[in-house]
C-alpha cells in the first residue's frame, strides 16, 4: 500500500531537517518500536533523548485489541515476509495500521494517506520491528553513524527451513573443502526436512528408521505455535488432510512451509525436567563477521517430568514459554527459569569443570557455523546490527543441539531477576555500539558481552589476567557464557583505562 | 587422639556397634579371601592377613567405621550418666521440650479431627499401583488428585486445608520464654540479666575461641568458594587445590576429607568429599532398604505425608533454584518420614519420638507406636534441609542417605530445645553475644525501635539458611559445617550479616523496616563475610 508511493529518505526535503553528522557533544536520538525493557534501557541512558511522535508513542488501541493486530499481520504478512511478528511484543506490523496511528487527525483516510517517512535522519539509533525493516530499508538513506536493528535478510537465519538449508551446504562445502572429519562439526542440528518440498526425501528417512519420533514445526511461526510430535506416517497423513490444506484453504495461496525434524529423545533432565538454554548473541557486522557472546541467559524448564510415553502432551515437549504459560498448573511467580550461571554450576558439581568446558564450547561452535553458514547471504550492512536468541538443548551426552535462532528474543520480563538480566543486556549492547564514542575499538570485553569472533577466533590471551580460565592461556577462547558477569565493575574499569588511552 | 582418652564402656560399645555391622562380616569375607592365598605362610598367618586386610583397603574403611562412631557417640563420662541425661543434663530444658512436643501434638491431633483425617491408613489396592507409577513425578499431582480416585472421602481431602503444624517463628516465642528456675534475674534486671531476648544461662563460645576453631578460614589461606572464582587464574590456586582433592578422595578416608573440606570444597568434589566424611558407601543393602521404605510409603498413607507436601508446596516449589528439585524432595521425604533408623539418634536429641495409639487402646504402652515412624514431625521450612543437596545428587539413594545422615548428626539440634552449644538455644545466644559484643551500638539501637535482632535472623538458623542464600552459598556455608563438625558457623554468618548491612540496618525506625534491609540474601557470598566478622577486627 504505501510502500509505492513512499518517498525515499534522502529526496525528502532536506532543508527542513538538520541532517545530522557524526555524534558530537549532542545528544542522541532514539527511536524505539517496544515498550519494554529495551525502552526502559534507552529512557535511562544518559544524554539520550527520544524522537517524538510516531513509532514510540504508545498507541493505546494496539494495547487494547492486540489480538486485532496479530491477525492483521498473520493474514497478510505471513506470505512474503513468512513472520507473523512475535505476538504483543511487536505492533504496527502493517502499514495501514500504522498510518492509524500516525495520522490521528483522519481517522477515514487512514488507507488512503501514505505513510511518510519522517525523515531516516532524525534518529541515530532505532531499535525498530523486522516488519518496518522489511517495508522501509530497501527506500532508506541511513547517515554514517546511524544503527538500527535487524539486517534486511535476517530471516535466512531464524526461519527454521532457511536455516537448515544454510547449515546443510556449509557443511557440503566443508566436506567437500576439509574433508569429512570437519563435516562432523556441524553435527549440532537434528535430521530436519522441509515439508511440503522435501516430503519424499522424508518419507525415504522416515521409513529407514521405524519408530522414532519426530516434530512438526511450522518455519515461520514463534513461541511454540502449531507445533506437534508424531511417530507414524498415518499422523501426519492425517494431519494433512485436516488442518493443513494447502488447496482448499482460500486464504493461503501457497501452503505453509513446515520443517520436520528428528525428535532429541535422550534430552538431559535435571529434576526429571527437560530445557532448553536461551544464548544471547550479538553480530556487529558479517563482513568481516564480528560475534558477540552474553554471559548470562536463562535455561527454561517444562513445567512438566519428561516421558516420551506422552507424546501428544505438549506442555512436556516444549519448553517455549509462550506455550508454557498455557500450561493448567503454570505459577506465574515461578517462571520456571534457572539463570545460565545456575546452570553452569549444576552442571560442573555434577559432571566436573571439564565436561562442562567442552559443552559450553559446543555452543560456540554452533554460534560461529550457524553465522558462517549464511555470512555470504545475509547483506552486510554497516549500520545495522543483530540481536539473536539462540536456543541450545542438551542431550544427555552434554551435547548441545541447536533448536532455534530467534531475530527478536523476547524483552519481556517475567520478574525482577529476568528483568535485571535483559536490562544489562541491552544497556551493554548499547555499549558495544558505542554510539557515544567512548571506547577504543580493540575491547574484547564490554560489560557482560565478549568478543567470540572477529574474522576469525577470539582468544581470551595475554596480559588479560582476569579471564584465563587455566594455564595454557593460547588456547582458551574468549567465550563465558555462564561465567560470572559483574558487568558493572567491568564497564567501570574499561571507561577508566579507555579513557587515559585516549588521552595520551 | 590417645587410646587412653576413652573408657572401657565407650570402648565395648564401640566393638559391640562394629560386631553388629555390616563391616564385621565383610571383614570377615576378606579375611578369608586372604586366607585361601596360596603365598600365605602358616607362620606368618595374622600378619599376613593384616597385610592382605591392608592392601586390599579394608583398613580404610574400618579407620572410618571407627571414625564415624566416634562422631556420632558423645563420649560417654565415668561413671555411666542415666540415659536422661544423654539426651539433656538440665531438667528445666527437658522440661519445655516435653511440653512443646505436647503442643506439637495437640495441634497435629487436632487438625485430625478438624478435618477428619486419620493419622494413618492403609492404601487400597489401586492407590498403591497409581503411586507406584507415578514415584518420579509425585509433584504433579500431590496426595490430592491421586485420592479423588478413591470417592468415600474424596471430597474432604484438600491440601489448602492442611497447615504447617509449625513455623520457625512459633518455636522462637518458646526459646524466648525458657526460664532457668535457679536464678531470678526475670523480676529485677540486675546483674545477671541477659540483654538479648533469650535468657538461658549457656556458655557459648566468644570471638577469640571461635578464631581458633576456624583459624583454617583465615584471610591469608586460600578458600573454595573465593579464590577459585572464575575471573581468577586458575593456576594461583584451583589448580593444585583439585590437585590435592584427587588425591584426598582417592585416599578414600573420612577424617582426610574433613580436613581438607575446612577451606571449601571444590564444586565438582562436592559429593564425593560429603560422602566420605559422612561415611556413606551405598550398596545394595542400602538400596533394598530404600525400596522397603519406598514400599512402606506406597502402603500405607500418612498424614504427615501431607504436611511434607505442603512444606515442599510452599518452599521449594516457589523457590527460583529449587522448584526443578520438587520431586527428588518427595522421593526423599516421604520415605525418611518411614525410616526407623532415624529413632536412634533421640539417643542423644533432646526431643522424643511423639507415641501415637491403636484405635481404642489410647494410654496402653503395649499398643503404643511411634508416629510417624522416624518421630519427625515435620515443620514449616523442613523440606529446605534437603533441597540444595538435590544440586550435589543425581541418585535419589546417594542423596537420601546422605541427607538422612546430615539429619541424624546435624539439623535435628535446630529445631529441639537443649543445653548443647550447638543446639537452637546455645546458636541463639552465640548469636546475640557475638553480636552485642562486636556491634554494640548495632544492637542496642535495634533493641530500642524494638526489633531484637533475633527475630529476624532466628529463621536463618533453624534452617541452616537453606533458602534465604543462594544454592552454592549454602553449599559452602555447610561445607564448613561438615568439615569443623559444627554448627557454630551459622551463628557467625548471621553476626556477619548484620554487621555486613549495618549502615543502613542503623537507620531502621521499625522492626518491618529492619526486616525489609535483611529479606534479600541471594546476593551474600558468605566466606568472605565470615572471614570479615571473625578475623577482621
Amino acid at each position: 500500500m504505501s510502500k509505492g508511493t513512499k518517498v525515499p529518505g534522502y529526496m525528502q526535503g532536506k532543508g527542513s531537517r538538520n541532517p545530522r553528522g557524526i555524534i558530537g557533544d549532542r545528544e542522541i536520538r532514539y527511536k524505539c518500536s517496544l515498550q519494554n525493557t529495551i525502552l526502559d534501557v534507552l529512557r535511562g541512558r544518559p544524554g539520550w533523548q527520544e524522537v517524538p511522535g510516531q513509532n514510540n508513542i504508545q498507541p493505546n488501541v494496539n494495547q487494547a485489541n492486540p489480538k486485532q493486530a496479530g491477525q492483521q499481520s498473520t493474514g497478510q504478512q505471513q506470505a512474503n515476509t513468512g513472520k507473523s511478528g512475535s505476538g504483543s511484543t511487536t505492533q504496527g506490523t502493517t502499514s495501514g495500521y500504522k498510518g492509524s496511528v500516525r495520522n490521528p487527525q483522519g481517522p477515514g483516510t487512514q488507507s488512503a494517506v501514505p505513510t511518510r517517512l519522517q525523515g531516516d535522519g532524525d534518529w541515530d539509533f532505532y531499535w525498530c520491528d523486522r516488519e518496518w525493516l522489511a517495508q522501509n530499508y530497501d527506500t532508506m538513506f541511513l547517515y554514517e553513524h546511524q544503527k538500527i536493528l535487524h539486517f534486511r535478510n535476517h530471516y535466512e537465519l531464524t526461519r527454521k527451513n532457511l536455516m537448515v538449508k544454510n547449515l546443510k551446504r556449509l557443511k557440503k562445502q566443508t566436506e567437500r573443502e576439509l574433508g569429512k572429519a570437519e563435516g562432523q562439526s556441524f553435527e549440532f542440528f537434528p535430521t530436519t526436512y522441509e515439508l511440503p518440498s522435501e516430503y519424499h526425501i522424508f518419507v525415504e528417512e522416515f521409513k529407514k528408521n521405524p519408530g522414532i519420533i519426530w516434530i512438526m514445526k511450522p518455519a515461520a511461526r514463534a513461541q511454540g505455535r502449531g507445533i506437534f510430535l508424531f511417530r507414524r506416517l498415518k499422523d501426519i497423513t492425517d494431519w494433512k488432510k485436516g488442518e493443513y490444506q494447502p488447496l482448499s484453504d482460500p486464504n493461503r495461496e501457497v501452503p505453509e512451509t513446515y520443517v520436520v525434524q528428528r525428535y532429541i529423545e535422550n534430552p538431559y533432565l535435571i529434576g526429571g525436567r527437560k530445557f532448553d538454554v536461551r544464548v544471547y548473541v550479538l553480530v556487529v557486522s558479517y563482513n568481516p563477521l564480528k560475534v558477540w557472546l552474553y554471559r548470562s541467559g536463562f535455561a527454561r524448564f517444562s513445567n512438566t517430568r519428561f516421558s516420551l510415553d506422552s507424546i501428544e502432551d505438549t506442555y512436556v515437549h516444549l519448553t517455549n514459554v509462550a506455550i508454557q504459560k498455557n500450561a493448567p498448573d503454570y505459577d506465574p511467580d515461578k517462571g520456571c527459569k534457572w539463570s545460565t550461571q545456575q546452570l553452569r554450576k549444576y552442571l560442573s558439581a555434577k559432571h566436573g569443570v571439564e565436561a562442562v568446558k567442552k559443552a559450553f564450547k559446543g555452543i560456540d561452535n554452533i554460534i560461529i557455523k550457524s553465522l558462517q553458514s549464511v555470512q555470504k547471504i545475509i547483506i552486510n550492512d554497516k549500520h545495522c546490527f543483530e540481536m539473536y536468541g539462540y536456543d541450545v538443548l542438551f542431550d544427555s551426552d552434554l551435547k548441545p543441539w541447536l533448536i532455534e535462532i530467534n531475530a527478536s528474543p523476547s524483552l519481556t520480563a517475567s520478574g525482577k531477576e529476568d528483568y535485571d538480566l535483559k536490562f544489562g543486556l541491552l544497556n551493554d549492547l548499547l555499549n558495544v555500539l558505542d554510539l557515544e564514542n567512548r571506547l577504543t575499538g580493540k575491547e574484547k570485553r564490554v560489560g557482560g558481552w565478549d568478543l567470540l569472533w572477529e574474522d576469525g577466533p577470539i582468544l581470551a590471551d595475554d596480559g588479560n589476567m582476569e579471564c584465563a580460565p587455566n594455564g595454557t592461556t593460547a588456547s582458551i577462547p574468549n567465550s563465558f557464557l555462564g561465567c560470572h558477569n559483574e558487568r558493572k565493575r567491568q564497564l567501570r574499569e574499561l571507561y577508566t583505562a579507555a579513557q587515559s588511552i585516549k588521552k595520551s | 587422639m590417645g587410646d587412653s582418652n576413652y573408657s572401657k564402656a565407650y570402648i565395648q560399645a564401640l566393638i559391640d556397634e562394629l560386631k553388629t555391622s555390616k563391616i564385621y562380616t565383610d571383614l570377615q569375607c576378606a579375611a578369608q579371601v586372604d586366607l585361601a592365598k596360596p603365598t600365605l605362610r602358616l607362620s606368618e598367618l595374622k600378619k599376613g592377613v593384616l597385610n592382605g586386610l591392608v592392601n586390599s583397603g579394608w583398613d580404610r574403611k574400618l579407620r572410618n567405621a571407627i571414625y564415624r562412631f566416634l562422631q556420632t557417640n558423645p563420649k560417654l563420662q565415668a561413671p555411666t550418666p542415666p540415659p536422661e541425661h544423654l539426651k539433656e543434663p538440665l531438667v528445666y530444658l527437658r522440661k519445655a521440650q516435653q511440653s512443646w512436643e505436647k503442643r506439637i501434638l495437640k495441634s497435629l491431633n487436632s487438625m485430625c479431627t478438624e478435618l477428619n483425617i486419620p493419622l494413618a491408613r492403609k492404601r487400597p489396592e489401586k492407590d498403591q499401583k497409581e503411586w507406584a507409577q507415578k514415584w518420579t513425578e509425585l509433584g504433579i499431582d500431590g496426595p490430592v488428585r491421586i485420592e479423588k480416585t478413591e470417592p468415600k472421602d474424596a471430597s474432604e481431602k484438600d491440601l489448602s486445608q492442611i497447615r504447617p503444624v509449625y513455623a520457625p517463628k512459633d518455636f522462637l516465642e518458646v526459646i524466648i520464654g525458657l526460664q532457668n528456675p535457679n536464678y531470678h534475674g526475670s523480676d529485677t534486671p540486675g546483674f545477671y540479666h541477659l540483654w538479648g531476648i533469650v535468657q538461658v544461662p549457656l556458655k557459648v563460645k566468644d570471638i577469640d575461641e571461635l578464631r581458633l576453631q576456624y583459624s583454617d578460614m583465615s584471610i591469608n589461606q586460600c578458600q573454595s568458594g573465593i579464590d577459585d572464582a572464575q575471573d581468577i587464574p586458575s593456576e594461583l590456586f584451583e589448580q593444585e587445590r583439585v590437585k590435592l582433592g584427587k588425591k584426598v578422595i582417592s585416599a578414600n578416608h573420612g577424617p582426610l576429607a574433613q580436613e581438607f573440606s575446612k577451606k571449601g570444597c571444590p564444586t565438582s568434589m562436592r559429593a564425593t568429599l560429603w560422602c566420605q566424611i559422612l561415611a556413606i558407601e551405598v550398596d545394595e543393602i542400602d538400596i533394598l532398604y530404600y525400596e522397603q521404605l519406598k514400599t512402606n510409603v506406597l502402603q500405607h498413607e500418612l498424614l504427615v505425608d501431607s504436611l511434607l507436601y505442603k512444606d515442599v508446596k510452599l518452599t521449594a516449589t516457589n523457590d527460583d533454584q529449587y522448584f526443578v528439585f520438587e520431586d527428588f524432595l518427595y522421593q526423599v521425604l516421604l520415605p525418611f518420614s518411614r525410616d526407623t533408623h532415624v529413632l536412634k539418634h533421640f539417643d542423644y536429641n533432646s526431643a522424643s519420638p511423639p507415641k501415637s495409639y491403636i484405635r481404642g487402646r489410647l494410654g496402653m504402652e503395649e499398643f503404643a507406636v511411634n508416629y510417624p515412624p522416624n518421630g519427625v514431625i515435620p515443620f514449616h521450612g523442613f523440606a529446605m534441609y534437603v533441597a540444595p543437596m538435590c544440586f550435589l545428587f543425581k541418585e535419589t539413594i546417594t542423596l537420601y542417605y546422605v541427607f538422612r545422615e546430615m539429619y541424624i548428626r546435624y539439623f535435628f539440634r535446630l529445631h529441639s530445645i537443649s543445653s548443647h552449644p550447638q543446639g537452637i538455644v546455645g546458636l541463639s545466644l552465640l548469636f546475640e553475644s557475638l553480636l552485642q559484643t562486636h556491634e554494640p551500638d548495632l544492637f542496642f539501637h535495634l533493641k530500642s525501635v524494638g526489633c531484637h535482632p533475633l527475630k529476624v535472623a532466628f529463621k536463618w538458623l533453624v534452617r541452616a539458611f537453606s533458602g534465604y542464600l543462594s544454592s552454592d552459598q549454602v553449599l559452602l556455608l555447610w561445607d564448613r559445617i561438615l568439615a569443623y563438625n559444627s554448627m557454630e558457623i551459622l551463628a557467625v554468618l548471621a553476626v556477619a550479616i548484620f554487621s555486613f548491612r549495618k549502615t543502613n540496618l542503623m537507620k531502621v525506625q521499625s522492626y518491618n523496616a529492619a526486616e525489609a534491609v535483611l529479606a534479600d540474601l541471594t546476593t551474600l557470598q558468605v566466606i568472605p563475610l565470615i572471614q570479615l566478622s571473625l578475623f577482621s577486627k
